[in-house]
């Protein structure tokens, strides 16, 4: 910008729509609350005011229908593994998943007794970024966070992930 | 990427956890809401069925085990010494109290209780009321969260990362420290902790004060818990419910006077009862205000132990603390319950040993929330909706101890 | 302050040497074995009678001792706030088919725990209002505490266990 307040492009940005629609949805993702045990902690505490959350634009909401991306934090259980399907099917597309915790991840620490356990939310819901640790702390989420805006980053306009699944399914 | 192997059929929800009031047994002005497993507000995975006439709740039906995660099938398959990492993951708010009931329960079936050193036990004990203000400040944030008061969850927080890391310095992890172990610790405290933990309480004190004018002394808070969930201490005794609910109801019964386990009988502090100052005796009100009194008693608590490892029992090089763990923990054939005060009530452990392997025959989990849950049903009934997220809150619940 | 002794001469005196079997060997808190069919008849006893008083029930197990022993056990603790001293009560049913008493009329703790008893165990309790599984699924088969239970292989389509891809 020039001194006189006028600048050099005359207020004209060029751009791909596919940059900026990606750096749209990945500025501000909206995660559904969705915890389920003791990994729901660790994100209370890392949206709280300790490792705040909502400087990258995440702000925690109720509904699965207004929620970009679902952070399943804590164990999956088989009685509740329809209820995790349900809420997935209700979000809408772009939607994104999170696996937060080990138990998220591939059963955790329950691998080997756990009769009602789900070994791995990925068996019940596609999954894009898993998050390791037993809890793992909130720097850990906002690192899976921060995974997940590089991955939204190279998304594509014309091939949207949602209608490559639904051609892959009827293929 | 791993296959998606979930098979979907628009009956499975019904089949797995079937409603009870359906249109045969509903009148005809009645409807049934159902606060599902997912809602910002239920502190878990808990499923309400309720039944209101209007806005006016008629039946609470609560629906568990959406969290089942068969603790007690790992307590019988895997040996004493490697259950304490799945304890603490019962209650995940307070996991050292939970760790201290299941050592002090096997270390009794071994015997060894007596030989356990003095140092170890004012450790176990400070981190356990460590543990037990942080449970609290949990429970009173996310209840005026529930309420609508999002600012002092904030504030609450903020002091609740304070105890993470101080806890995080002693045992490693934030949240689940498999720190007591049967016998000893895992390790000493580290050098300068005794220092930072007496800054951080002169720091905390007025910060407890702002809690209570803030929230507790809030006037809108007031009116929305005082008189709410009146609970009888009668029924709460025959409900089974312990801790501060029931302690809120008039009953001065906590089990550190009581059974005066561990080093609380040298230990000078007082037990809140509620009084029904704000409205009936044994309401919503009351309840918060033993969790907020008892934070107090704590941080008393956490003055005498830090004054005793300054001074008797002082560190040394000398000092280990995994002298009495046992190499081979093979308790003789025996049945034993132990119980202990969990900040929410009483937590206990049932176990069989035979005598004759590493493994427990039956390790049962007597969990407090399981028993306060229940009686949701009797205090509800009459009350509004957005009074019985009010009762949910004031139970405390941690669905990880409910389910197990 | 009461002690065992007292309490187990209250019982004895009450029901008699069929009903009350005598003393659980080996146990913390002492322990008293009881006829199975009758052991609502001794709880009642043990709340109303004022000697005794044993208002609060702490936990209510469930134990399955395998298919050798052939038995199932359920054990009662109980506390008296007043008089401050604990019992345990033991209850031994066959395991084809067990049948218990419930309690449920006299300590409204014992509602819940007697149904997780029934869902993990497969104990039925008699006269229980409301017996239905409480933490399984209610479609799920089989009793998951008992010694000899094996995991179905798939529920719902998934697997239940994790089979690592290369």
């Amino acid at each position: 910008m020039q001194q006189n307040g006028q600048s050099n492009n005359a207020g004209v940005i060029v751009s791909k729509l596919e940059d900026l629609t990606n750096w749209a949805r990945l500025s501000s993702i909206w995660p559904m609350g969705f915890g389920l045990a003791c990994c729901a902690i660790e994100m209370m505490g890392s949206m709280a005011s300790g490792y705040d959350l909502d400087r990258f634009g995440v702000v925690p909401r109720a509904s699965p229908r207004l929620s970009d991306v679902m952070i399943v934090a804590g164990t999956v259980t088989y009685k509740m593994a329809d209820r995790v399907r349900r809420l997935y099917e209700q979000m809408a597309e772009p939607r994104y998943v999170i696996s937060m915790g080990s138990c998220a991840n591939c059963g955790g620490p329950y691998w080997e007794h756990g009769y009602h356990v789900v070994k791995g939310v990925d068996k019940i819901i596609p999954v894009d970024v898993y998050v390791p640790g037993c809890p793992p702390r909130p720097e850990a989420l906002i690192g899976g966070i921060i995974k997940l805006r590089e991955k939204i980053d190279g998304e594509s306009l014309i091939a949207p992930k949602g209608l490559i699944n639904a051609m892959k399914q009827n293929a | 990427m791993p296959e998606v192997q979930y098979s979907y059929h628009k009956d499975n929800l019904a089949k797995s956890e079937p409603n009870i009031y359906h249109k045969g047994n509903l009148r005809s002005e009645e409807m049934v809401i159902n606060i599902g497993p997912q809602h910002p507000s239920t502190h878990g995975v808990l499923r309400l069925e309720v039944v209101t006439d209007g806005e006016i709740v008629v039946d609470v039906v609560p629906h568990l085990g959406y969290l089942h995660r068969c603790f007690e099938k790992h307590g019988e398959s895997v040996p004493f010494n490697q259950v304490i990492p799945f304890v603490d993951r019962m209650d995940y708010m307070a996991a050292m109290n939970n760790e201290h009931a299941y050592a002090m329960g096997v270390e009794r079936m071994l015997g060894i209780q007596d030989q356990i050193p003095k140092r170890v036990e004012y450790i176990r004990v400070l981190v356990a009321e460590l543990n037990r203000i942080a449970s609290h400040f949990v429970a009173i944030g996310t209840y005026g969260l529930d309420i609508g008061a999002v600012t002092p969850f904030l504030w609450v927080m903020r002091d609740r990362e304070h105890i993470l890391r101080m806890l995080e310095w002693v045992s490693g992890a934030r949240m689940l420290y498999n720190y007591i172990w049967i016998g000893g610790l895992f390790y000493d405290l580290p050098v300068g902790f005794e220092e930072r933990c007496a800054q951080f309480i002169n720091y905390l004190k007025p910060k407890l004060k702002e809690l209570d004018d803030i929230l507790v002394n809030n006037k809108i808070f007031i009116d929305r818990t005082a008189n709410v969930g009146v609970l009888h201490r009668d029924l709460a005794i025959n409900y089974g419910v312990t801790g501060p609910m029931l302690r809120a109801s008039g009953l001065k019964f906590d089990l550190r006077k009581v059974d005066g386990y561990s080093v609380y009988p040298e230990l000078n502090f007082n037990v809140p009862i509620g009084k029904g100052e704000k409205g009936q005796l044994g309401d919503c009100w009351d309840r918060t205000w033993v969790r907020a009194e008892e934070c107090k008693e704590s941080v008393k608590i956490i003055e005498q132990c830090l004054a005793k490892l300054h001074g008797e029992h002082k560190r040394s090089k000398a000092f280990d603390p995994r002298q009495v763990v046992p190499k081979k923990i093979r308790p003789k054939a025996q049945d034993l319950y132990v119980r202990s005060e969990n900040p929410k009530g009483e937590v206990g452990f049932f176990f069989r040993a035979d005598g004759r392997s590493d493994i427990a025959l039956r390790c049962k989990a007597r969990s407090c929330c399981f028993s306060n849950l229940s009686i949701l049903a009797e205090l509800s009934k009459g009350h509004m909706v957005a009074d019985l997220i009010a009762i949910v809150g004031s139970l405390d619940l941690v669905l990880g101890e409910v389910d197990r | 302050m009461k002690s065992f002794s007292e309490v187990k001469e209250i019982l004895l005196s009450t029901f008699g040497e069929e009903v009350i079997l005598g003393e659980g060997a080996n146990s913390t808190p002492k322990s008293l074995l009881v006829k199975a069919d009758q052991i609502d008849l001794v709880c009642k006893e043990l709340l109303q009678n004022p000697g005794t008083y044993f208002d609060l029930l702490s936990c209510l197990t469930g134990l399955d001792n395998g298919p050798e022993k052939d038995t199932m056990e359920v054990i009662y603790n109980l506390y008296s706030i007043p008089f401050d001293i604990s019992l345990m009560l033991k209850v031994e049913v066959p395991r084809k088919d067990p049948h218990v008493p419930s309690v449920s009329h006299i300590w409204s703790t014992a509602n819940w725990h007697e149904r997780e008893a029934f869902d993990l165990l497969g104990i039925h309790f008699t006269g229980h209002p409301d017996l239905r599984r409480i933490l399984m699924p209610a479609d799920w088969e089989g009793h998951p505490l008992q010694k000899d239970y094996t995991e179905p292989e798939r529920y719902r389509g998934m697997e239940t266990v994790r089979n690592e891809e290369e």
